[in-house]
Parts: structure tokens; sequence; C-alpha cells
């Protein structure tokens, strides 16, 4: 266990995690360019995500001056929706990676420092999450019910929480349950859920911690899934842009009408790729045996 | 600050009677018990108040287990545990409440025994927190003062250091400070010295024997060295699969050991003077572990001095064999 | 003297992200054919890296930054890798700290041991090193049926012989062993301490122990070394080191610990901590902790002088030995 400063030192010397927080730090400032953009500089009724429209050309129209990355089938700026999306796509995977850690390790300790029965229903359900392929699940309940970013959000949190991550953090709690400051909480006299609380939790926690970057690229991939699928309440957001150039035909010829899904592509992949860099420097920090000497 | 304190004429603090625990062994959800690990078998002792206990063996006879059956961290198979004249295996509630202040385990590793995310006032003050005893004026006070008393000083420049910022030496004296920050009248010494380094150690053993006689508070000292036992201990009592073979005042025990596994030990201890070598009784193969064992003597597969009334009997009861001198063998005269 | 070790003035440091660490200061010393050595010091202090150092095993961020190493007459840093990589185990074999996991799970032992000699003496037949393992096995005392049998199937002090075995595969005439027996109960130590020195007399082979605990190292060494803090304090023949030590830091480390020999007696505490090798202190590095540093101390390196033969010590005030037992006699400050 080492300072803050200490762990900064760690993560700092790892080139991908710094890159991935680089790229991450990019993607915050492009999204908050948003609200400073629109209404300003941008005409509202020209370059709304949804509901805007450029009279002044044909659609969807290539870069130009207007519009640096062109506009879609029916009119909208591309760089304006991928612009709002940033925001969007940050809470979508912030929200679900937080709750399914949060859950997750709650879950995890207890079913470690339990054992028997509890331990037994936990790892059961969460065989059961896992068995379900997450994405044809989600099709499935997206048509039944309207998904819109917030509520998928937080199915999204719960499922991976009661899933994989569960185990994951179960396993690291183990680890902690039998070690001898566990022991020595319980002859100081503490009950079941100050050792769960003040022992087991803050020692699962950095793992937690990591999971969590994992889980932000799971989120945004699940969503770029579905949302590709058109089976998500959701107005605008990269996987919408693509299903969106998807259904209008255009992918068909995709070297051609190359702005309608590049940079949102692009954005997902990057975005993905940047947490899974930060959790990959993470990791180095969390595990001692990878760190380089 | 009230520390209670149960104000009980006895002689013993500690009163062991027929104590056993067995573990499971190959037991799964869907596996049928395969066999069972003697780990303490019909152990029976006493400590009495203000005494230093010793209870030596080598790995695996059980002496952790019996220590941690004391502090109710190993639910005993069988046998009753008295301290204070109270069954510990009827406390619970608050009566579980006042036990934890009245006894504390020391652990073994303190690079293990303390939780890394913890702070060192934090560490201490958990007996205290978590009992709701004082508030945290006399915390504070009460820690800083446990740190002076274990020669951490000055106390409050180590309030906010977590273990890893702490040499071997003081994790250990951390750990004895919060074991004995509620003031507890007994304590299970867990092999508190043997992961130190030999110039730390000493200082460690020194600071045990120290606050014992300060605070009058009873040990038991589990160890594998009996040269360590014999420094500490009034009383040393010898383990060996899951049996006390021999039980004695330390002194007595170390020059006139009766039982062949004792005496073999006690020779096979390597001694820091060259010029001396000495003949160390034949003693077949390594220890074993107890699962499923036969009625008979436990030391009788490794034993030289064997007879058949060793095979052929169960394992021998602990008997006086001089004043005070208790002793497991059929072939000790009486 | 036909020395067959020969380690001079030899200095190596460990590169870490904070810095260098200065492991291994300025160690003289040497073995003759036949001779047993022991190091002995706390954690730290260097003696496993010297050690390494001998069997060229330093990790990648070690660095040497003087002195040489000659065995048999060659300086084996001089040499290439490959080369020494013929020596290594047909001239010095190593008995690893924790040797229990030295050997792999998935291999018989018998055939484990026979890989050793066919991979370092191709010439011979894989039937020879076969029949060359049924010797050894008999040599360290495992019975010869054991030989297809995999470790898991081994008891601790079984595991260790065959360890033993391993390392007099290809008949070296030096055997270096690193904690031979530290994970071990006291009998089986016992043992094995015992049959090591019968090897070693048998066969005529030298050996280098290493270890924390001064009683092992008395036991089995003709001579003695006292590492501390990565410097060689002293070194003499094991009977005159123990009789009558004579720098502070073996005085201390050889009374830090009870006996079960004799009356019991206080114990000799070593005030203090050893120092962070990143930062030695200045000067003679136990100068801290030592109850008879003078200034000089503090400023001045002590360089190794002889007090006897064959016995030098690094100190500026070596103890006088004390005509009939009680305290030495240190050096008043001048």
């Amino acid at each position: 266990m080492r300072s803050l400063a200490q762990n900064w030192a760690v993560f700092k010397e790892s080139r991908i995690g710094l890159a991935g927080l680089a790229i991450i730090v990019c993607f915050g400032v492009f999204g908050l360019m948003w609200p400073i953009m629109i209404g300003n500089l941008w005409d509202v009724h020209i370059y709304h995500p949804v509901v805007g429209f450029d009279p002044a050309m044909m659609h969807p129209a290539p870069p130009c001056r207007g519009h640096v990355l062109g506009t879609d089938p029916i009119g909208r700026d591309v760089l304006a929706q991928l612009m709002f999306s940033t925001g969007r796509e940050f809470l979508l995977g912030v929200l679900s990676a937080v709750i399914s850690v949060v859950v997750g390790t709650f879950v995890g300790a207890i079913a470690a420092y339990y054992g028997g029965l509890t331990d037994s229903f936990f790892m059961r359900l969460a065989d059961i999450i896992m068995l379900f392929p997450f994405v044809p699940l989600l099709v499935v309940v997206g048509s039944l019910v309207r998904l819109d970013m917030f509520s998928f959000a937080i199915i999204l949190g719960f499922l991976e929480a009661f899933g994989g991550i569960t185990i994951i953090l179960k396993a690291q709690a183990l680890q902690v349950n039998v070690r001898p400051y566990i022991d020595a909480a319980k002859v100081a006299g503490g009950d079941d859920l100050h050792i769960i609380r003040s022992h087991i939790i803050p020692n699962v926690l950095p793992l937690s911690f990591l999971y969590m970057m994992f889980n932000v690229t799971a989120a945004i991939l699940s969503e770029a899934t579905l949302s590709f699928f058109g089976v998500l309440n959701i107005d605008m957001s990269w996987g919408m842009m693509i299903h969106t150039a998807e259904t209008a035909g255009y992918l068909f010829d995709y070297g051609r009408y190359w702005w309608l899904w590049l940079p949102s592509g692009l954005a997902i992949t990057l975005f993905c790729a940047a947490f899974y860099m930060v959790g990959r420097g993470l990791d180095e920090v969390v595990n001692p045996r990878l760190r380089k000497r | 600050m009230a520390l209670p304190k149960p104000n009980k004429e006895s002689d013993s603090i500690v009163v062991v009677k027929g104590l056993t625990k067995h573990f499971s062994v190959g037991r799964g959800l869907f596996r049928r018990e395969q066999a069972r690990l003697h780990a303490v078998d019909d152990v029976s002792f006493d400590v009495a108040r203000g005494e230093v206990f010793g209870l030596v063996g080598e790995s695996g006879c059980g002496k952790t287990t019996t220590g941690r059956m004391l502090v109710k961290l190993t639910v005993p198979t069988s046998g009753d545990i008295f301290v204070d004249n109270e069954d510990i295996s009827a406390i619970s509630g608050q009566g579980m409440r006042e036990f934890r202040q009245r006894v504390q385990m020391i652990f073994q590793d303190p690079y293990e025994s303390l939780d890394p995310r913890m702070t060192v006032f934090d560490i201490i003050s958990e007996p205290l927190n978590v009992n709701h005893i004082g508030n945290l004026e006399e915390r504070e006070e009460r820690v800083a003062y446990m740190l002076s008393r274990v020669g951490i000083t000055p106390p409050e420049m180590f309030f906010f250091r977590f273990p890893h910022e702490l040499s071997g030496g003081q994790r250990q004296r951390v750990a004895i400070a919060r074991a004995l920050v509620v003031n507890p009248e007994f304590i299970v010494a867990d092999e508190p010295t043997s992961m130190l380094d030999v110039s730390i150690r000493t200082g460690v053993m020194k600071l045990l024997a120290e606050l014992q006689e300060d605070f009058g508070m009873s040990y038991l000292y589990i160890t594998h060295d009996l040269a360590v036992a014999r420094y500490l201990c009034d009383r040393i009592a010898v383990m060996y699969l899951g049996k006390i073979v021999e039980m004695a005042g330390a002194e007595d025990i170390i020059k006139n050991p009766l039982h062949p596994y004792s005496k073999a030990l006690i020779s096979a201890v390597p001694l820091p003077d060259p010029a001396i070598r000495r003949d160390v009784p034949n003693i077949k193969g390594g220890v074993s572990k107890p699962i499923n064992p036969p009625p008979r003597c436990r030391f009788y597969p490794r034993c030289p001095v064997a007879k058949n009334i060793c095979r052929d009997s169960d394992h021998p009861e602990l008997c006086e064999a001089s004043p005070g001198h208790f002793v497991a063998c059929h072939l000790v005269a009486r | 003297m036909d020395a067959l070790l020969k380690i001079e003035n030899f200095t190596m440091h460990y590169r870490t992200r904070a810095g260098h660490v200065k492991a291994v200061d300025d160690v003289t010393f040497s073995l003759a054919h036949g001779q047993s050595l022991g190091l002995v010091g706390e954690s730290g202090c260097g003696k496993t890296s010297v050690a390494m150092s001998i069997m060229r095993l330093l990790p990648y961020n070690s660095e040497i930054k003087s002195g040489t190493i000659v065995l048999h007459g060659q300086d084996i840093y001089s040499m290439r890798e490959e080369e020494f990589r013929k020596l290594r185990w047909k001239e010095v074999a190593m008995i690893f700290q924790a040797a229990m996991n030295a050997l792999n799970p998935v291999y018989t032992v018998g055939s484990q041991i026979t890989e050793v000699i066919l991979e370092h003496e191709p010439e011979v037949s894989e039937r020879e090193a076969r029949q060359r393992v049924t010797e050894l096995f008999s040599i360290v005392g495992i019975p010869e049926e054991r030989m297809d049998h995999y470790p898991h199937e081994y008891s601790g002090g079984m595991k260790q012989r065959a360890v033993i075995a391993m390392a007099l595969a290809c008949n070296p005439s030096l055997i270096i062993a690193d904690e031979p027996t530290t994970a071990l109960d006291v009998i089986v130590q016992d043992k094995i301490l015992r049959e090591m020195e019968e090897i070693r007399r048998k066969t005529g082979m030298s050996m280098m122990y290493i270890s924390h605990d001064v009683s092992v190292i008395a036991e089995v060494s003709d001579i003695v070394g006292v590492m501390y803090a990565g410097k060689l304090v002293e070194i003499g023949p094991a009977d005159d080191v123990f009789k009558r030590p004579r720098h502070p830091y073996t005085y201390g480390l050889m009374n830090a610990y009870p006996s079960i020999l004799g009356e019991k007696r206080d114990l000799a505490t070593i005030p203090g901590e050893p120092p962070n090798l990143m930062f030695p202190p200045l000067g003679c590095r136990f100068h801290p902790r030592c109850d008879w540093a003078t200034d000089e101390c503090g400023q001045v390196e002590p360089r190794a002088r002889y007090v006897g033969p064959d016995h030098s010590v690094a100190c500026h005030n070596p103890l006088r030995a004390p005509s009939s037992g009680g305290e030495p006699i240190g050096v008043a400050k001048a």
C-alpha cells in the first residue's frame, strides 16, 4: 500500500496508461466544447444533433466549410452529433461502471466473508448471468421496454455487477479474508459489518477501480452494438450515427460516404481503447508482480 | 476511561479441559468426509494469574489451533475452556464484547497482521473503536500511551504512518500495542518473534516480558523454540501431534526432560558453541499429520525407546511424575 | 594455503528506482579445499547476494563495482557466460533457500536429478546417470524406491535431502547452502545438518553455509564470517570467533539469543535497527548501534585487520577478550 503520490509515480511509468489518460482528457475537452459551440457559434436550427437541418445543400453532404465532417442523410451536422454524444458516452460508461463495481464489490465481499449458502447463491447467479450473452439478452429487453441512455446504463451496470465482476472481486476478497489482519480485527471485537466495511472492502477497492476502467469499455461497446441494431430508445449516440447511415443504405458504398461512419467508429474505438489503456496502466499499480524494477 | 475488569478470586485465569479439534479432510459439497485430522486431541491445562505458559512443539502439532480456540477464532469440536470461571463457548452478544476486552491475541507475522490500508492510530484504536470505549480524545491519549509503552516514540509522529512505512520490529510493537490497548487479562501470543531478525527479536522479547510484569497479565506463549520458551515462560507444555506429552516448570523441563520426544527436541536445538557436540537420540522420520491416528501413543512410530506396551495400549494419560511435572509416557516410572 | 575460492574486495550494488543499494561492500575471504565456511547475518546483510555472486546468478539490475571472485584459480567474471555454465553445478552447486520449492512438481524426483547430470555431463549415458542417482539417494538417506515418486509424496525433510542429492549430482568441489534448514523442524534440521557434515567429511568437498541462525553456523562451520549491512565485519576460525568475538556486532548477535544451555541469563539487546543500504551511515556501518562507538567510528570506515591467526575484524576498537567469562572489555574512549 503506497500513498497517492507513489501510485501516481508508478502509473506515470506506464506509457500505455498515460496515453490512455491523454486520450480521455482530449475527449473530455471535446465533449465540454458542445455547450459552448451550440447557440454561440452554431445555429441551433442547423446544428442541433437530432432535429437540425441545413437547407443550403443536398444531404448527405461531404465535408465542407460549414460542416467540417459533412452531414448525415437527413441533413444533420456530423461533428455536432459527435460532440453532443461524447458527454453522454461518458455518462453511460462511467455510470454503468460505477454501479457494477460498487455493487460487485459489496456482493463479492459478502460472498467471500460469509461463504456457504450466501456464496453459492451469488456465484450461481453470476454463472447464469454470464451464460446469457449480453447482447441478445438486451435486444430482447430493448424490444419489450423502451430503453433510454440512463436506464440502459443502470441495467448494464447491474448485469455486470452480478455477473463476471462479482466472481473476480470475490476471488480477491477471499484472498483478503484469510489474511491474519482479519483475524486480528475479530479478536479486537469487530463485528461482521465492521470487518467487511473497514478491512475487506478497502483492500478489494484497488482491483475494483481497475475493473471499473474495463467496464467503461464494455458499456460503450454494448451501447454501440445495440444502437446499431436500433433496439435502444436513444436519439443520438455514436452507435446511433452508424445506425442512421446503415438504415439509409449508405454503408453499402462505405468508401464514398466515409464521413457517415468513420468519425463515430473511430470515436468508439479510441474511447474504449483509452479506458482500456488506463486500466492496463492501473494494473501495474495494483498488481506489483507486473511492475518493472 | 472505563475499562471493565471483572474481579474474581481464583488462581487460574484460564482452565482448559479435554479440548479437542478435528478437521475434516477432503470433504466437499458432493464428497463424503474421507478422514479426520486430529489437530488438537484431548488437551487439558490451566494458566495461573500472572503466569506465562508456554506451548512448545513443531509445525503441525496443534499449538496454534489451541491458541485460536482460546480466543474464539476457532470453534472446538469438544472440550471446555473457562476464562475467569466462565465457559467461553456460552459467550455471545454483549458478553462477547467484554470477552474481547479480557482476552487478546498477538499474531505471528507482523507483515500480515496489520491492515495495510490503516494508519497506526486506526490500527491501535480499533479495539477501542469497535467496543465503543472512550471518545476520540481519550482514545488518542490511550494510543499515545500504548505506543510509548511499546517503545515507539515520539508516539504522535507515528499516528498517521502506514504499516509499510514501519520496520518489522516496529510493526510487531504496534501489534502488541493493539493487543494491550484494552487492558486484557490474558493474551495468546502466537510466535510473536519468530519472523523478526535476531537483533530486533531480543528487544521484542524483552518488551513482552516487561509488559507482562507491569500490566500483570497472563500469556499463553506459543513457540517452536524451546530456548525462547525457557527465557519467557514460567511453565512449558510440549505438544506432539495434537497431544500434550509433557508439562512442567520451564527450568525443570529443560534440565530434566522425561518424555523421549522432549529429550530429542531439547538435544536437537543447535547450540551457539562449536566446542560442544552432543549425541542426539535416534528419532526416525519426520512429523506426519495426525489423520485418523491409531489409538496408541502418537510418538510410537518415531520413538527410539518404544516397547510392546507402547504399541498395544492407548495413548498414555498425562500423569504427575514428580510434583508439578506431568508426562504422558508408558515408560516413565511414576 | 591452497584456496578453492578467493573473493577479494568484492563490491556489488543493486540499481533500483530509488537509488543504488550497496548490498555487498568490499568483501574479502577465501575458502580452502574441504573446509566449511559459515556466513551469518540478519536478513538484508548481503549474505545471499555473496552466494548469488559466486554462482553468477545475479539479477539484471545488479552491478559489480569492483573486486574479483576466483574459483579454482580462474576469475569467474572474466569468463564468458557459456564457459561458466560448464563450471556451475560441476564445480560449484547451490542449495537454495526454500529448497522445497526447487523441485518441479510434475516430474519424479529421480528423473529431475538424472536430468541435472545429463545436462552437465553429456558423456554420461542415461543408465549411468540413473545409477549415480541411486548412489546419491543412499548417501543422503532416501530409500532407493522413492526415486520414481513425485515431490508431493515426499515429506519436508525428504525434499530437503533430495535437493542436497541434486547439489551433489555432479561431484562439485563447493556447495553453497543458503538457509538449508530454515523451513524444517529442529529434529529434522539437526539430522540433515549432521548428514551434510558427514558427506563433506567423506567427499572432501568444501561447504559454504549461509544462515541467520548463529547456532546453526556454530554447529557446522570451521570458519565463521559475520556480515552486517553489506560488510564482512569479522571472520575467523569458529572456535575463536565464538569464544572471543572481537566485533561488537558479533558479540551482540551471539548474546542476543536465549540458549537452553547453562543458567538462564539476561539477553543483550542491540539498540536500533539495521540501516537502509541505500544510505548507509558514514564511517563504520554499525556505529549508530554500537555501545563502544567513538568519534572516529562515525567518520572513518574501519579496515579489516588481524587480531589473531586467520582472525580478522573490521573495527576501530575491537573488543578485548575477558580473562574469564563475563562481559568483554571495550576500548575506552581515547
